[in-house]
């Protein structure tokens, strides 16, 4: 997708007077919040886990070349085939020609964040092939031609009667006066439209959960079923992974399933765990002719060793944007990029170049809570900090902010000169502050042009007024 | 038997310094009741949080640095606010991590900066709160819990606790409580419309939790609401956990009018928060 994180400000005036959204939004951060804390508090060696998982992350990145070559030889050996792709570029033009070549009119989709990173729906259909998804809310969106504004729940951001609307709209094979109410009714409508395109399909593209190099096998999760049918049914099957889904045994992906499932909706494990091990062997009776996997690094062994590492410990649960208040009334769209809130606003500026994104690292108040709830640990604010360190930086953006930064540390290293210029201040503002009230900041709209100030003397002007009084 | 004196370094805040003194005044009562000698040392400005946001290393590092240098002489350094003492107590080392003997400083400082509740009640404890000249009879008070003191710091406890040994005040629970309000330092004026939505969130919750007076330990989050609940023309009063704890609690609130006379600029307002 075309990014346009650099909107943010005015994306999120207009999310904000957005009813719908608001209202799609209240209800559905505070369920997945509250499932999330009954779920850990069910599992008292949640916080080992933790620690296990970051460890094996650790181990994984650090052996990162080793632990790719081992699956890729594992899934060769099993009969399968891995493709390096260095952008996004080499994976749309990779997967294309592997549809061409068994002539594929339809492909079938899971739902996929890498998919959406290099855009693969446009770039097929503008190539003559049909993408029809399979999970239910990337069928939505694309209905709706909307991008995913969550990285769980792509269509999180609609009300049930926004989907009935669109359904209306867009299947004008069924009776308009049809029953649209309850989500069973959309389901059901959405799968009598969906199934069909499974059996025709050529290719099945998925994405991947994890990676696991012992054995080559690509783990999937979902709770709609949809994926084994894009993966079973159709002759083809390619997977679309990043680099750092990588991990060396099915043990260690076990820890981080445990963790991931819990994370991100609340459930021990999800309804429906793939592990998808080479295309069908001589004595299976389903699956794929042809396996294939395309592992896309799109920027992220530039992060390895750097400050920015930590952020590829991300397992794309979600939990930081269910408890993000920012994007909790700003919505994933705000964000205008495929990963919104704090773990978006940390990697799309290190994928997509922080000129691109330069408002997401300051979208945020660092109230600490993205990290809090972080399965991986990883230090979603000091990441940002660092963020805005490069911003500082660069020009013309850092400007401003350098030259206000550098008269008020002028003043604030020198302690005598500050506290009398903080006094002279305050008596120059003490008529206007009366009332209890200072105007402050003219871009600061509501409230902020009454940021309550009393004006009068300083602390430290009245301390020294006492310890002089009390001095023989 | 009362722990034997101590000396403490009181690091006001620049916030404090500038826009509410009187939690000053409220933080050296309460910590002279506790037994402390309390200083003030003048060389002592902002902690350099709008610097260390901002991405600004060199900056926080300076601040950091001088904060150091100016506490060296005291036992505690204690904050009237969480997101400060969070600063000095675990950015501080971070900030200072390349320079080995500043950084050791900076390690040997953290250990003995505490935020002013917490202080309090868990390393004093406290027994008795000084003498009340403020207001007497039933109150309930909505306790508002910053972010940096609630996740880095882990104050929950120490205020209800001290709080609860006034006569007849109730503290009321905000829902969901753990949300962040809004201020976020730059944040507020950056992107004031997100920040004035979370802030209104957090005031009808503080509403709803049935208090007449919102209490809390930062005073950026106190201003930041203040401004939000007076220029809605709210009843609720907003006060500095230690204005209350201090019983210097009985002359106007956060945002009130100093004295009687008409607010400038917004007079409705100012009469609502009056009445
Ligand atoms: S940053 Fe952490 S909380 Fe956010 S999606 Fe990634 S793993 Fe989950």
């Amino acid at each position: 997708m075309k990014i346009t994180s650099n909107a943010f400000r005015a994306n999120s005036r207009g999310a904000l007077q957005d009813r719908n959204l608001q209202d799609a939004l209240g209800n559905l951060k505070r369920g997945f919040q509250e499932k999330r804390r009954k779920a850990k508090a069910r599992l008292p060696e949640f916080e080992e886990l933790q620690d296990h998982a970051v460890a094996i992350k650790e181990h994984s990145l650090d052996h990162l070349d080793f632990y790719l070559e081992r699956f890729e030889k594992e899934v060769t050996a099993r009969g399968g085939k891995v493709h390096w792709c260095r952008d996004g570029a080499e994976a749309r033009a990779t997967i294309l020609k592997l549809c061409k070549d068994v002539n594929a009119k339809r492909v079938v989709k899971a739902k996929s964040m890498i998919a959406e990173e290099i855009a693969i729906n446009d770039y097929l259909e503008a190539n003559g092939i049909e993408p029809c998804e399979t999970d239910l809310g990337e069928y939505i969106i694309q209905l709706r031609h909307e991008p995913p504004s969550h990285i769980i729940g792509p269509a999180i951001h609609l009300k049930r009667e926004q989907v009935a609307d669109t359904f209306r709209e867009q299947h004008s094979e069924f009776p308009d006066a049809r029953k649209l109410d309850a989500a069973r009714d959309l389901v059901d409508e959405a799968r009598h439209i969906m199934r069909p395109r499974f059996l025709s399909a050529d290719v099945g593209i998925s994405g991947a959960n994890l990676l696991v190099a012992e054995t080559g096998s690509v783990v999937l999760l979902s709770n709609e079923g949809n994926i084994d049918l894009s993966r079973a049914l159709p002759k083809t099957h390619i997977v679309v992974a990043s680099i750092e889904k990588i991990v060396p045994t099915l043990s260690d992906a076990n820890v981080i399933l445990r963790l991931l499932s819990r994370s991100a909706t609340g459930q021990e494990a999800a309804a429906y765990m793939s592990f998808l091990t080479g295309p069908r062997g001589a004595d299976e009776t389903d699956g794929p002719e042809a396996f294939h996997v395309l592992l896309l690094d799109n920027g992220r062994s530039d992060l390895l060793k750097g400050e920015f590492e930590r952020i590829l410990h991300c397992i794309r649960c979600g939990a930081c944007l269910n408890h993000c208040p920012v994007y909790g009334v700003t919505g994933g769209h705000a964000y205008g990029a495929v990963y919104t809130g704090p773990m978006g606003a940390v990697l799309t500026p290190l994928l997509e170049g922080l000129e691109h994104a330069a408002p997401l690292p300051e979208a945020s108040t660092f109230c600490g809570r993205c990290e809090e709830v972080c399965p991986m640990r990883i230090p979603l604010v000091g990441l940002l900090r660092n963020l805005r360190v490069r911003l500082l930086k660069k020009k013309p953006d850092g400007l401003a902010t350098r030259r206000r930064l550098g008269v008020w540390l002028f003043f604030a290293t020198r302690p005598s000169l500050y506290h009398g210029v903080a006094r002279l201040l305050l008596r120059l503002a003490a008529p206007f502050g009366r009332g209890g009230a200072l105007s402050v900041g003219p871009r600061a709209g509501g409230w902020g042009r009454r940021f309550p100030v009393q004006g009068g003397p300083t602390f430290q002007e009245m301390w020294r007024q006492r310890e002089k009084a009390k001095r023989p | 038997m009362a722990p034997p004196r101590i000396s403490v370094g009181l690091f006001v805040t620049c916030l404090v310094d500038l826009a509410r003194p009187k939690v000053g005044l409220a933080a050296v009562r309460l910590l002279e009741a506790a037994g402390c000698d309390v200083v003030v040392p003048r060389a002592q400005t902002c902690c350099g949080q709008p610097a260390h946001n901002a991405g600004d290393r060199n900056g926080a590092a300076q601040l950091a640095r001088q904060t150091i240098a100016a506490f060296e002489d005291v036992d505690y350094v204690v904050v009237p606010s969480g997101s400060c003492a969070a600063m000095l107590r675990r950015h501080y080392p971070e900030i200072l991590a390349a320079d080995a003997s500043w950084s050791r400083r900076a390690k040997a400082f953290g250990g003995k900066v505490f935020e002013l509740t917490a202080f309090l009640a868990d390393v004093r404890d406290l027994a008795d709160l000084p003498e009340r000249p403020g207001p007497k009879g039933p109150r309930r008070i909505a306790y508002h819990d910053s972010c940096a003191g609630l996740r880095e710091l882990g104050i929950r406890n120490a205020p209800r606790r001290l709080l609860e040994k006034i006569p007849d005040l109730g503290v009321a629970e905000i829902a969901e409580g753990e949300v962040c309000c809004g201020f976020g330092g730059a944040f507020c004026v950056k992107f004031p419309e997100i920040s004035e939505r979370l802030a209104a969130d957090k005031c009808r919750a503080a509403e709803k939790a049935g208090a007449t007076e919102l209490a809390g330990g930062d005073l950026g989050c106190l201003l930041h609401l203040a401004g939000k609940l007076r220029a809605e023309g709210s009843n609720l009063r907003v006060r500095h956990v230690a204005e209350i704890l201090a019983g210097l609690d009985d002359g106007p609130a956060i945002g009130e009018p100093v004295t009687g006379e008409p607010v400038t600029g917004e007079p409705d307002a100012g009469e609502k928060a009056r009445g």
